[in-house]
Formats: C-alpha cells, sequence, structure tokens
C-alpha cells in the first residue's frame, strides 16, 4: 500500500500552498482546492481501508503493515525517531473517521465561513490539522506520535485563536495550548522513562507478545510504584490532557471560541479522542500494568458523571455540547480502563467497545456540533434564551439533531446505542459498581441532550431580528450524510475488524444490560420532555431547590477558578515575580555593587593624583625624611 | 591557504572594501557581497566537510594549517576543524548575512558600523577555526571588544551604561580565562615542551589532576560568563535590551554560542577529569539556569528583556547537556545552540523591525498587530513556536535529544535535575504564547499603530533567510546530527572513561 | 683660621629646607623659582665643601658646581619665560590655578 503516503504528504502540500499562496487566491478557489485535496485524501484512506480489511487474517489476527519507516532523527544507537506509517486495525479505522469528518467539515466550512476575514487562512489551518492528525494516527513509534501529538496541539491552539481580535478566543487558545502543553510534560517524561527501560520507541517492540516490556522495566521502582506504573501513568497524562479528562479539562469548554466547525473536527471528532487512542495503542502494555488501568477507570468515569452534571446546566449549547463530550471521551476510557485481558471475549471487550464508541461518537458528535453550527448561523448566539422553537425554520437541522440525540442517548436503533451498550457491558463485566456508574451517567447524558434540542428546538419562541432561515445547501448536505452514518453505523459489525487481539469477535447485545439502559434514557427523556417541551416554570423550581448544587454545576465546581488562583496567586505573583526581582535586585545588585565598589574607591584616592606638583614634592619629601630616619635608626 | 583561512581574509578585504566605499550604496554592496561569499564559503566548507567524512577521513579535525606566529612561547596561527566548528561556522554565516540585511538602514555612521560589525565577525570566525589556545583567545576579544562600540554608539535606552555593564563582565570572564590559559600552557606537557595547540594538549593529556581542578573551574566559568551561566547572566537582559538589532542578533546568535563552544572545546575536552569531577557545581548553576530564565521571562515587560531572558534559559539548556557528557546530550547541545542562534536571531530582528515601526518594546503598549503589519506578525508566530519547541522547527530536535541524552543517566540527582530541565518547556510556552497573545492578538491597542507599514523587502530578505534555516534544521535534523555526532563522540568518549 | 666643615653644611642645610618650605608652601611661581634655586645653591655649596675636604686634590666637585649654576641660569631662564607667558594667558602666576589639564 504504497499509495498511503499521500494521504500524509498531500494535506502537507495544502497546507503549504494555502498558507504561502493564499493571499494571492479568491477564497472560493482556496475552499474548493481544500475541500477538493481532502476528497481525494478522503477517497485513499476508503481505498487504504477496503485493502487492508480486504487482506486475509494471517493465524486468525490482522496483521500490522509498516509500508514506510525511515530514520529521521537519531538519538544512541539504539533510540532513533522514525517516520512512517503504521497500518492496523484502529490506525485503518481513524483514517476513516479523520478523513470523513474532516471532509463533512471543509465542505461545511465553505458555507458556515463564507465572506469571512481569513478564509483562505482557515483552510491552511484545517489542512494541517488534517495533516497532524493522520500523522499521529499512523505513527509507527511512540516518539512520532508524541510529534504530531504537539502539531495538532499547535492546529488546534492556532484554529481556536482564529478570530484572534477577539480577546475571549485569545485566551482561549492560550489556555488550551499551555494545558495540554503541561499534559505533554508527563508525556514526554513517561516516554523518555519508557525509552530509557526498553531502549525503544516502536510501537510494535513496546507491544510486542512475551512481556518484552515488563521484563525490561521489572525491578526497577519508585515512591513505592513500579517504575512501568510511573511511565505508563505519565504517558497517560499526556492523553488526560488532550482528551480533557479531569482535571486536565478546563481547556475544552473554553475552546469552543473557535469557529464551530472547528469545534467539530478537533474538539468533538478527532483530536480529543486522541489521549483515548493513545491508551488504545499502547494496550498491551497498559494491561500489564492494573494499577494504572484502575485509575484511567477511576479518572474517566469521575469526569464521565462530572462532565454530565456540568452539561446540564450550562446555557450555552457549544459548551454543553463541549462537556458532552468530555464525558463521552471518559466513557471510552473508562471502557478500556474495566479491560482484564487480551481476549476479546474475556474481559478484551472494552477496547472494542471503546474503538466501536469512538467510531459512532465521532460521527453523531460531528454532526450535533455542526447542526449547532447552523443553529447559530441562523440565530447569530450561542445563548439558549435566544433559541427555542426553531424547529419551523430548521426543519433540516431539526431532524438531524434529533438523530445525534437519540444516538448520543443509546436509543436503539442508532449507532450510539450499539456502542455505549458494549461499553457498559464491558463494565459490568468488569464489576456491578462500574456498570451501574455509568448506566446512571448514560442516563444522565440523555437528559441534557434532550433539555438542549427541546431548549433549541421546542419551548418558547425567542424574538429574533429577522426570521431564522435554513442554510445552504453546503452546510446540509453534510447534516444529512452524517445523519444517514449515525443511523447505520450501529449495523457495522465492528468486532469483525477492531479488537483487541486482532481475532474477529462477534458483537452481540446483552438483553439485561441494553433493556436496563434503554429504560433509563427513556426515562430521562421523558422527564427532560415534562421539564422543557413547553415553556413552564418547572425548571426554576427545580433549580430554585437545589440552589447551591445548581450555582456550582452552572460554575463548573469551580475549577476554572482554582487554574486562576495556581497560574496566577502561585505561578506568577509566587514564583515568576520574586525570581524576577531577585534577578535586578540581588543577583544584578551584586555585579553592580563591584562596579559601584571600585567606582567608590577610585573616587577616594583620586586625591593623591591631584596633579599638584606641590603637594607631591611634600610628599616625596615626608617620605624621604621617613626613609632616612628609619634607615638611621637600623643601620647606626 | 587553508580554506579556513578565507573566513578571515573574506572580512578582512571586506573591511578594506568598506574603508574606502564613499556613499551607502557601496557600503550595502560590500557588506552584501561579502556576507554571501563568506556564507557559499560556509556551505561549501559544510559539503567539503562532509565529503572528506564519506571518503573516510577520520581525522578529528580537517583542513588544518600552521604556522608559527611567535616562536618563544610557541603560539601558532593553527587551524583545523571539525563537525561542531563547521556547524557553528554555517551559524554565523547564515547570522551575518541576515544581519546585514536588518541593518540596511543603520543611522548615523553606516561605514563605521559596518567595519565594526565586520570586525566582530572576525573575531567570531576565528574563534572558531583556531586550534591553537592563543589564537584562539585573540579571537575571542576581537570579537568582544568591538561589541562595547556598537552598543555604546548605535544603543538605545541606557546604551552606556548597557556597554559598559556587558564590557567590563565579559572582560572579567576574559581574565579568568587568560588565567585558565596559561595554566593549561605550563602544565600541557611533561617534557617541557609547551605548547598551545589544543590537539597536542589533548594528546599529551599532562595536566596533573589538582591543576585540572582548578583551571577547570576558571575556564568554564571564564566561558561561562559569555554563555549566560546563572549567576553571571545579568549582563544579558541589559546588554540585549540596548544593543542595536544586528548587533542584538549577532550577540545572542553567535558571540553567546563562543561561551558553549569554548566550555566545550577547551574546558571540558583538555580536562576531563576535572570535568567529571566538578561537573556537579556547573550542573547546579545551569540547571538554575534553565528554569530561573524562564520564569523571569514570564513577567518581564520588555519585549528585548523577554527574549534575553529566555536566552538565559536556552544557553543554560546547553551547557546543562554539555556536562551530560553522553554523546546524545552532547549532541543535543550544540545542536540546541544552532537552534537557539537561528531563533533569536530571529526573534531580535522582529523585535528590532517592531521597535522601528511602534517606538516602543514595552508589550502593555502594544496590541493586534497581526492585522497592522501580518508579515511580521506571522514571523514572530513562528519564531515563538520554534522557541516553544514546536516539531518541524528547530527547537523540537534539539530540546529533544538533550532531553534523551540527559535521561540516560538513572541517578537521582541528574534525574531531577533533568525533568526540572523539561519543565521548562511548559513554562516557555507561558510566556511565549503571553507576548504573542499580548501584542499581536486582541484588538489594535494604539490607533496611532494603526498606520504603520508592514516589512519592506530587505527585512523579509532577513527573516526568511532565518525561517528557513530553522525550519531546514527542524525538518531533516539527521544530517545536522551526523554532522555533529562523530566529532562529539571523540570528547564524549573522552571524558567518560574517566568516571 | 679654618673655618670648621659643620658650619658650611649648616648654612647648606638651613638654605636647603628654606627652599622646600618656599617650594612646598609659596604658590606664587616666582617665590616657588626662588625657593628652586635656593635649593640647587644648598646643593651647590656642598659639592664646593665636600670636594674641597674629602678630596683637596680633585676638582670635580667644583666643576659639578659650575655646571650647575649654569644650568640653573638657563632654567631659570625657560622657567621665566613660562611665567611670563601663564600670566599673559590667567593674568595671574598662582600655582593653584593651572588646573586647566586636570579634569
Amino acid at each position: 500500500m504504497d499509495y498511503s503516503i499521500v494521504i500524509l504528504a498531500l494535506p502537507f502540500l495544502m497546507f503549504l500552498t494555502l498558507a504561502l499562496a493564499g493571499n494571492k487566491m479568491s477564497q472560493k478557489f482556496a475552499g474548493l482546492l481544500g475541500t477538493t485535496g481532502l476528497l481525494v485524501i478522503t477517497i485513499l484512506s476508503y481505498m487504504v481501508t477496503f485493502q487492508y480489511f480486504g487482506m486475509p487474517r494471517v493465524e486468525g489476527v490482522r496483521e500490522a503493515l509498516m509500508p514506510y519507516n525511515f530514520e529521521w532523527l537519531s538519538f544512541t544507537d539504539k533510540l532513533t525517531i522514525n517516520l512512517g506509517i503504521l497500518l492496523d486495525p484502529i490506525s485503518v479505522m481513524m483514517l476513516v473517521v479523520i478523513t470523513t469528518v474532516s471532509l463533512m467539515v471543509h465542505i461545511y466550512s465553505m458555507g458556515y465561513m463564507h465572506g469571512e476575514k481569513g478564509f483562505q487562512r482557515y483552510y491552511a489551518f484545517l489542512s494541517l490539522f488534517t495533516f497532524s492528525m493522520l500523522g499521529l494516527v499512523v505513527a509507527t513509534n511512540i516518539f512520532q506520535m508524541y510529534i504530531f501529538w504537539e502539531l495538532v496541539g499547535v492546529s488546534s491552539y492556532l484554529l481556536i485563536g482564529f478570530y484572534y481580535t477577539k480577546p475571549a478566543a485569545v485566551s482561549a487558545s492560550k489556555k488550551a495550548f499551555i494545558v495540554t502543553r503541561f499534559a505533554d510534560l508527563g508525556f514526554l517524561i513517561g516516554i523518555l522513562l519508557l525509552s530509557f527501560y526498553t531502549e525503544t520507541f516502536s510501537f510494535d517492540q513496546l507491544t510486542a507478545e512475551g512481556g518484552f516490556f515488563l521484563t525490561s522495566t521489572s525491578g526497577a521502582t519508585f515512591m513505592g510504584c513500579s517504575v512501568a506504573s510511573w511511565a505508563m501513568a505519565l504517558i497517560f497524562m499526556g492523553g488526560a490532557g488532550k482528551s480533557a479528562m479531569f482535571p486536565l479539562h478546563i481547556w475544552l469548554p473554553d475552546a469552543m471560541e473557535g469557529p464551530t466547525p472547528v469545534s467539530a473536527l478537533i474538539h468533538a471528532a478527532t483530536m480529543v479522542v486522541a489521549g483515548v487512542y493513545l491508551v488504545a495503542r499502547l494496550f498491551p502494555v497498559y494491561l500489564s500494568v492494573p494499577d494504572v488501568l484502575e485509575l484511567i477507570t477511576w479518572v474517566g468515569a469521575i469526569t464521565a458523571l462530572y462532565a454530565a452534571i456540568v452539561a446540564c446546566v450550562q446555557s450555552d449549547i457549544k459548551r454543553v455540547l463541549a462537556f458532552s463530550t468530555i464525558s463521552q471521551i471518559a466513557f471510552m476510557m473508562v471502557a478500556l480502563g474495566v479491560c482484564t485481558s487480551m481476549i476479546p471475549g474475556e474481559g478484551g471487550l472494552g477496547y472494542m467497545a471503546s474503538m466501536f464508541h469512538l467510531f459512532t461518537h465521532a460521527m453523531f458528535k460531528a454532526l450535533l456540533f455542526l447542526g449547532a453550527g447552523a443553529v447559530i448561523h441562523a440565530v447569530h448566539s450561542n445563548e439558549m434564551s435566544d433559541m427555542g422553537g426553531l424547529r419551523k425554520y430548521l426543519p433540516i437541522t431539526h431532524i438531524t439533531f434529533l438523530i445525534a440525540c437519540l444516538a448520543i442517548a443509546g436509543i436503539p436503533p442508532f449507532s450510539g446505542f450499539f456502542s455505549k451498550d458494549e461499553i457498559l457491558a464491558a463494565a459490568f463485566n468488569k464489576s456491578t459498581f462500574w456498570g451501574v456508574w455509568m448506566t446512571v451517567v448514560a442516563a444522565i447524558t440523555a437528559f441534557y441532550m434532550f433539555r438542549l434540542y427541546f431548549g433549541i428546538f421546542w419551548g418558547k419562541e425567542a424574538k429574533h431580528e429577522h426570521t431564522p432561515h435554513e442554510s445552504p445547501a453546503t452546510m446540509t448536505v453534510p447534516l444529512i450524510i452524517l445523519a444517514v452514518v449515525t443511523c447505520v453505523a450501529g449495523f457495522i459489525p465492528f468486532g469483525e475488524f477492531v479488537t483487541s487481539n486482532g481475532t474477529a469477535y462477534h458483537i452481540h447485545i446483552d438483553p439485561v444490560v441494553a433493556t436496563t439502559s434503554v429504560v433509563c434514557a427513556v426515562v430521562a427523556i421523558l422527564l427532560a420532555t415534562w421539564l422543557f417541551a413547553k415553556p413552564n416554570t418547572k425548571p426554576e423550581k427545580m433549580q430554585a431547590a437545589l440552589p447551591k448544587l445548581h450555582k456550582w454545576a452552572y460554575n463548573r465546581f469551580y475549577m476554572d477558578n482554582v487554574y486562576q488562583y495556581i497560574t496566577h496567586k502561585i505561578i506568577f505573583a509566587r514564583i515568576s515575580k520574586p525570581i524576577a526581582w531577585f534577578d535586578r535586585h540581588i543577583i544584578d545588585a551584586t555585579m553592580d555593587m563591584f562596579a559601584t565598589v571600585t567606582n567608590v574607591a577610585a573616587d577616594k584616592i583620586k586625591g593623591f593624583q591631584s596633579g599638584k606638583l606641590q603637594s607631591y614634592v611634600w610628599v616625596y619629601i615626608v617620605g624621604a625624611m621617613v626613609i632616612a630616619v628609619a634607615a638611621m635608626l637600623i643601620f647606626i | 591557504m587553508s580554506i579556513l583561512s578565507i573566513f578571515v581574509v573574506i572580512p578582512i578585504l571586506m573591511m578594506g572594501g568598506l574603508f574606502l566605499s564613499k556613499s551607502m550604496t557601496q557600503i550595502r554592496t560590500v557588506a552584501t557581497v561579502g556576507s554571501a561569499l563568506q556564507l557559499i564559503a560556509s556551505i561549501v566548507l559544510v559539503v567539503l566537510f562532509c565529503g572528506e567524512r564519506a571518503a573516510g577521513n577520520t581525522a578529528e579535525m580537517l583542513f588544518m594549517a600552521d604556522h608559527v606566529w611567535f616562536e618563544p612561547l610557541n603560539i601558532h596561527y593553527a587551524v583545523g576543524v571539525d563537525g561542531v566548528s563547521v556547524a557553528m561556522i554555517l551559524l554565523s554565516a547564515i547570522i551575518v548575512f541576515a544581519g546585514v540585511f536588518a541593518s540596511w538602514k543603520i543611522n548615523p555612521l553606516p561605514k563605521e558600523f559596518f567595519l565594526w560589525l565586520i570586525l566582530l565577525s572576525i573575531g567570531v570566525y576565528g574563534f572558531f577555526i583556531s586550534i591553537d589556545l592563543f589564537t584562539m583567545f585573540m579571537f575571542y576579544e576581537v570579537a568582544l571588544i568591538p561589541m562595547y562600540l556598537l552598543i555604546g554608539i548605535w544603543g538605545s535606552g541606557k546604551k552606556y551604561y548597557s556597554a559598559m555593564k556587558l564590557t567590563l563582565m565579559l572582560m572579567g570572564g576574559s581574565a579568568l580565562l587568560m588565567l585558565g590559559i596559561l595554566g593549561i600552557y605550563f602544565n600541557s606537557s611533561v617534557d617541557g615542551n609547551l605548547t598551545m595547540n589544543i590537539l597536542e594538549i589533548a594528546k599529551n593529556n599532562a595536566i596533573p589532576e589538582s591543576m585540572q581542578n582548578i583551571l577547570f573551574p576558571l575556564t568554564f566559568v571564564g566561558f561561562g560568563v559569555l554563555g549566560a551561566m546563572f549567576p553571571f547572566h545579568t549582563w544579558s537582559p541589559d546588554g540585549h535590551a540596548s544593543a542595536p538589532t544586528a548587533v542584538s542578533m549577532l550577540h545572542a546568535g553567535v558571540l553567546m554560542k563562543l561561551g558553549g563552544y569554548g566550555c566545550f572545546r577547551v574546558a571540558m575536552y583538555l580536562m576531563p577529569y576535572a570535568t567529571v569531577e566538578l561537573s556537579w557545581i556547573f550542573l547546579i548553576l545551569t540547571g538554575i539556569s534553565v528554569f530561573y530564565g524562564a520564569y523571569s521571562a514570564c513577567v518581564q515587560t520588555d519585549l528585548k528583556y523577554i527574549n534575553a531572558y529566555s536566552s538565559v534559559s536556552h544557553c543554560g539548556l546547553v551547557l546543562f547537556a554539555l556536562l551530560m557528557w553522553n554523546t546524545t546530550a552532547m549532541t543535543g547541545a550544540i545542536m540546541q545552540m544552532l537552534s537557539h542562534g537561528l531563533m533569536t536571531a530571529l526573534f531580535f530582528a522582529l523585535i528590532g523591525m517592531i521597535y522601528g515601526r511602534t517606538h516602543t518594546r514595552d508589550i502593555r503598549e502594544m496590541g493586534g498587530l497581526m492585522k497592522i503589519m501580518p508579515f511580521l506578525s506571522v514571523c514572530y508566530v513562528i519564531a515563538g513556536l520554534a522557541s516553544l519547541g514546536l516539531p518541524g522547527l528547530s527547537g523540537f530536535v534539539a530540546e529533544m535529544t538533550v532531553f534523551v541524552g540527559a535521561f540516560q543517566w538513572d541517578d537521582t540527582f541528574r534525574r531531577v535535575f533533568t525533568i526540572l530541565a523539561c519543565t521548562s518547556i511548559v513554562i516557555t510556552a507561558v510566556y511565549i504564547l503571553r507576548v504573542v497573545g499580548k501584542i499581536l492578538y486582541g484588538p489594535v491597542q494604539d490607533e496611532h499603530h494603526a498606520t504603520l507599514t508592514d516589512a519592506v523587502w530587505y527585512e523579509k530578505f532577513s527573516t526568511i533567510t532565518l525561517i528557513i534555516a530553522v525550519a531546514g534544521i527542524g525538518m531533516l535534523p539527521l544530517w545536522v546530527s551526523d554532522l555533529l555526532r562523530d566529532s562529539i563522540s571523540v570528547i564524549s568518549e573522552r571524558i567518560l572513561q574517566y568516571i | 683660621m679654618e673655618i670648621p666643615f659643620i658650619y658650611y653644611l649648616i648654612v647648606s642645610g638651613v638654605m636647603f629646607f628654606a627652599g622646600v618650605y618656599g617650594f612646598i608652601a609659596r604658590r606664587n611661581m616666582l617665590a616657588i623659582l626662588i625657593s628652586l634655586e635656593l635649593m640647587l645653591n644648598a646643593v651647590d655649596i656642598n659639592f664646593a665643601v665636600f670636594n674641597r675636604y674629602l678630596y683637596p686634590g680633585a676638582m670635580e666637585g667644583f666643576f659639578f658646581t659650575l655646571f650647575a649654576i649654569a644650568i640653573a641660569a638657563a632654567e631659570t631662564a625657560i622657567a621665566i619665560a613660562i611665567i611670563i607667558n601663564i600670566y599673559r594667558n590667567i593674568k595671574n602666576i598662582k600655582s593653584d590655578n593651572l588646573d586647566k589639564m586636570k579634569n
């Protein structure tokens, strides 16, 4: 599959072209160029997918291919950074997800961003992002992943800050970059630790059977935990930062300052799942450190619950979706965390479930964001209070949005039901505790999604300056395509393609788990309908009944304030300022003191050099006499 | 004549040409042609060097030449290069070339300005090609002295104070260095054939261990002052803030590298025993430099101060990595020198250009420049991203090589300092993005700025040259690390056998 | 009768230290010049006296004295010329006022 290199090269070339020559192009041409390029990439990815999954299994397992792998930088004899392409079930699946969503966003943006200043720049950044994201998923070694990991971070920074004259966008982009950068510090140290003991970066050696990883790290411990656990926990920290896991999630809601299609692409469907992908990529290694898997489960579960609760009370529709994204990614993390073995039938189900949910979630969450974009496009506001009753004006958006909501709520036969069901099954496999926890979160998910849905399309109609109207075809077509995918994706025999050990696994629905979750979801939806479908005062009453909880949830449990405090009050005021002061007033002053002392001393002894002959003679005579007297005393 | 002497001869001819030139056009022509020739010569040198190495020439230094200069003290004009010097010469040539374009409109006294600038470059090139301690020291001083005049006459702000401070502190370093060099000279041989030649001193390896323990700190600190090692870095913020654009570029880009190169070539290479023995002290100091510079940069408000402190941090990383001794870390150190040289030069060039338009360097008084001068702003963002270690630009490659190299030690002391140094990449992101967010993004702060113009052709030329170099190293780093590795492993192995 | 050796020395000593005092204490340049002459003459006396008493047959001391007198004359001429020029420039001959070269 030598042509797979084009999938990487083309977006990079497009980025260079659009970045360097974008200003010379018309907006239409730039948009078409970007979209056509991406169409080619999408087609190529699909070809790769069909070819890859069409290949026969070797001993019942899907083989990983590495059509390219060349040395980019060498550190030592053993440690080299290679750049290459690794094709295995999950990377191929990610190719499909990324190119599909990206293509939809490219098409959609032609309508949504129409006439915006910097349209060419926008497409250049989109190409850069697509390039980086594709490079990330096909990475052959952990350092290549880190390289592209940083690049997606920068593309995300640039795209969040696309409206660079808006101070909120600028600070959001800064926050996103710095928080993820902080997490990447953990990732980097994790990589360094891992590579020091295993003497390799490459995934196939790290995940090789026979415990290559464990044997090389066994024995070494640090602060009571094995080095292996530390390394993997630190690497997970990187993933948690990118995937907005609690408490590193704070950048994602703010990242909604970027253009909505960007939120759909980067902050819902692709980049934010990179953390999940990372854990999945190193899954065999994580399996050998169960304490870290336990950590992942806890982090995921807490994040899922936290984000779901917060999502219930947000009023900005993009924020609701952002928290829902956080919550859904946490589902995937939990699914990976509850795994106990490589075999999909016995404890390895979570891996498949996680990847399946990643796939379906990417589609319906992109659909939700693009739908939200269409709504925002129509009413020029993000606030739910400016919406309501829009179903008359935006019929296509309404239907597609409803499909996505049903999918995320886990109502059959939409795709979300199947993948979420697998996750819940995996959680119940591990223990009833996790199963119940996740089912509750799933119910809350259904509740807040329908609160959002009713808030936008039903309820009281807000006053509009001009009647909202349906978006142009460039925007509605991607919605329809994604809605169709959402309807049918659940029936893909996902276990045939992606499983933890590469063998085929037939998905079967556990009737008990499925019934419980569907019943819970339906109850939650009915509750939301009762509360929000018609204009009434019940929501306010509920708010009044639980004022504390509402206030805390509305302010996202004050997590942002905690960070604000740490950065401004501690890092800036308690570390940086004193250091800068110390530098100027102690170190520099010491150096200046040498100069001053020399100066003062020179000033003091300068009097001797008066230039007055008579005083010189006076000193001379006195000196001569002293010497004469001394000589007399000594020699006579 | 050895090919290396060309690097000294071209600037001398340039100075002759400048001396004779009468108009601004002639001055510019001489400076441009000369520095372009220099750049071509340095690229040719890299090619020749790689050719020789590929042909299997494994001599430690290539293109050697030797002329007796002062017989009684056995001082020679001895030149020769290894991979590290070749890389440094290339760096200097690029920055001088870009610097000439950055000072296209220098005023007043353009002729004198370029004369001093070229004299400075003679010192730099001479330093990198010499393998005789005395010649090296002489060129070192030749590079330092013009700085005083360049800052004192063409500088801005507290220029007399800064020029004096910079010169005195560096001269103080030189005094220590002179002592160190004399000490090395008088201990260079057991049989009385004293020599100044670095290769011979290394071969004799005759410096007694007790003497090494005295001479190593002298030379290391002597060069370390120029490498902005904590606590001898305070000349750097003031000096850079007052210096004119091209001088800041050359100073941060090349001169500070003289310090790192000297530590590496003289202190560590000639005194391996003391290197092993005393590294821990300097490891602490440079480790402090790394995060101290980064934190200090976070709260500065003057663009040049921010950059000067960031230089302290990055140059600290250079010395820090050198003190890790292993080939990987030292390769990383030299790559960091290249990378830092290029991107700081880029930074200072851009700051100079922005300052030339807005007449302020205070970040609180600027805002929304992206709208007003998109070209300069985009270049500034690129420089910033290079500085915070974006893959694909030079900073990433250098930093990662340093970290991986430093992590090959598994004692707690080095681990702690390595992790501390790693944290600086987060802090770097903080101060870079703070500046970018404040001055480039957001609404236009000062309506007087709204009418300013974007870069003109010579400014674009200067910045693009540097950006190409930064991206060149960042995207294809293998040739750089291969160029450096052989030369470094000689020195690294020499040190490691003393552990 | 022979005048004792010590008497000459007393006279020359008094002359010399009077000269020294004048040289240090006086600010008028002419007075300084005169003090200088006093010191020179005191030395001349010493030369002559020591020659006479220590090496009665030799003449070097007297020659040296003669030389010194001649040179003192020349020196006085130059000094007075300088002093006159200084007077023309700054209208006085106080040594304190000659500080243009300082600062």
